[in-house]
């Protein structure tokens, strides 16, 4: 059954990568002000929104974890982890090719680009951790998302402090202001993202358990003296 | 006065004399932090080290930004912070590192006394590091970069205050930043303690951490010298904030996170 289900949502996925770039550059009215450069506004949004969805998903599997220590919640967490770093980049790579057509910078240190540029430095620790953290990185990786989870209201809350730069993000009030034919490219791009996040996650949990029963069955046989 | 012997459990609970659980717990923690202090004070390995460190950095911030004797722009809170937070960073791999080459912290772990009270005891000496290394450094750059006395415009109307002008609260910027970077700083340098790349791996995961403090102390820096106080007042609340998430969390994951 679970294993249909993500079968389905591939393939819902595979489909609606095909539809929303048509949508977007047919269906969906050109912007009145960005004209074309506002396009890429469908894909860049729904990645901000899975790196928030992993950073979240990562630090809750990690205090789930460090209280029962079972192997399923730390996979979890480290395939939430390394696919938050993925979208994250895509995040800042779509944002940054936005900002140099509509203001003229690649970068600006607005609130919004800073906390998410903080947030994908934490992701790649939390990826470094794991890869090169030792014996016992995913403890040590659970600790550090707990710690990003934490911080996020924190550091957004001192960037926007810190910045108070003229030129600005567009506000949040933007996505519930779009009219019809926007909203629905919008809202099905953020479920094509969703969707294919979820494989993503999947997969990689998938093969977070198999390489760690594989590891464990190492040691056993280790301990067993089966193999040298 | 004899420490308790059976006071194992989360938060330092019952002794079997009856002494309250809070106040045996406080008493654990000030033997560990003074076993800590004692040991630098015989060898002061850590303390001249991280001086000496941090003085170096504002040296060489100095020649990057001195030009014609004048310091390029408002750089001082920048490097200040920035001091602090690299020598903190060595002092924390340093007190750490000590456990780990005489293979103390197995001892620290099997003795009686809890986690909880380990990792208090670790922050505590941390922060009195951090603490003394920002006394040292903070007139050091008042003196390097002319910022100890307040400055005048062409006009006579004052342009920037000194820097001790508000000594509470530049006291007070300095004790909530290095006891946010002491709680951060000991829970990710002792779960990083038996990892292979731990000296790359500290500052990696413990700087993006450690920046809505440092932004809040540099900029609290920045208005204090503007003789904004109640700017700063904010942002020191902000720090106080930051401070007592984090000594929550720390508190709550030290117990399953350090490994031995």
């Amino acid at each position: 059954m679970k294993e249909k289900l993500i079968w389905v949502c591939a393939a819902l996925a595979v489909v609606l990568f095909a539809i929303t770039p048509t949508m977007i550059f047919t269906y969906a009215p050109m912007e009145k002000t960005l004209f074309f450069n506002q396009k890429i506004f469908y894909y860049h949004v729904p990645s901000g929104f899975v790196q928030f969805a992993s950073v979240f998903l990562c630090g809750i599997a990690s205090i789930i974890y460090l209280k029962n220590r079972q192997g399923k919640w730390d996979d979890l967490a480290a395939a939430s982890g390394s696919i938050g770093l993925v979208f994250s980049a895509m995040m800042l790579v779509t944002g940054s090719i936005w900002a140099r057509v509509a203001w003229g910078y690649w970068w600006v240190w607005d609130g919004r680009l800073t906390t998410a540029l903080l947030l994908t430095t934490v992701m790649a620790g939390y990826v470094l951790v794991r890869k090169f953290g030792g014996p016992s990185a995913e403890r040590l990786a659970a600790g550090l998302g707990i710690f990003a989870m934490a911080d996020v209201p924190l550091v957004y809350f001192s960037v926007r402090i810190w910045s108070g730069s003229g030129r600005q993000h567009p506000k949040t009030s933007a996505v519930p202001s779009l009219t019809g034919e926007m909203r629905l490219t919008f809202w099905l791009s953020v479920l094509t993202f969703m969707l294919f996040f979820a494989v993503l996650l999947v997969t990689r949990v998938q093969q977070a358990r198999t390489e760690r029963i594989l590891h464990e069955t190492r040691e056993a046989a280790l301990d067993g003296g089966l193999i040298e | 006065m004899q420490t308790p012997i059976d006071t194992a459990g989360p938060c330092g609970a019952e002794t079997a004399r009856g002494t309250p659980g809070a106040v045996s717990f406080w008493r654990e923690v000030a033997t560990l932090a003074w076993k800590d202090l004692r040991v630098e004070i015989r060898s002061r390995e850590i303390v001249y080290t991280m001086i000496f460190f941090a003085a170096m950095v504002v040296l060489v911030f100095s020649f990057a930004f001195i030009r014609q004797g004048k310091a390029v722009g408002e750089v001082v809170p920048g490097i200040l912070w920035v001091a602090v937070l690299f020598a903190g960073t060595l002092g924390l791999s340093r007190a750490f590192g000590r456990e780990r080459e005489s293979d103390t912290m197995r001892g620290l772990l099997l003795s009686p006394s809890s986690r909880t009270a380990i990792f208090m005891g670790k922050a505590i000496a941390i922060f009195l590091f951090v603490i003394t290394v920002a006394v040292i450094v903070v007139p050091m750059i008042g003196f390097l970069f002319g910022v100890l006395e307040p400055a005048y415009n062409a006009n006579g109307g004052l342009e920037r205050v000194g820097l001790f002008d508000h000594p509470e609260q530049l006291a007070l910027s300095l004790i909530l930043g290095s006891i946010g970077f002491a709680v951060v700083g000991s829970v990710f340098a002792a779960m990083l303690m038996r990892a292979k790349s731990r000296d790359v791996l500290l500052p990696v995961v413990l700087y993006p951490i450690l920046v809505p403090l440092l932004i809040a102390a540099t900029k609290s820096t920045f208005s204090l010298l503007e003789g904004d106080t109640a700017e700063v007042w904010f942002l020191l609340e902000f720090m106080a904030v930051y401070d007592a998430v984090f000594i929550v969390i720390g508190l709550w994951v030290f117990e399953s996170l350090v490994i031995e």
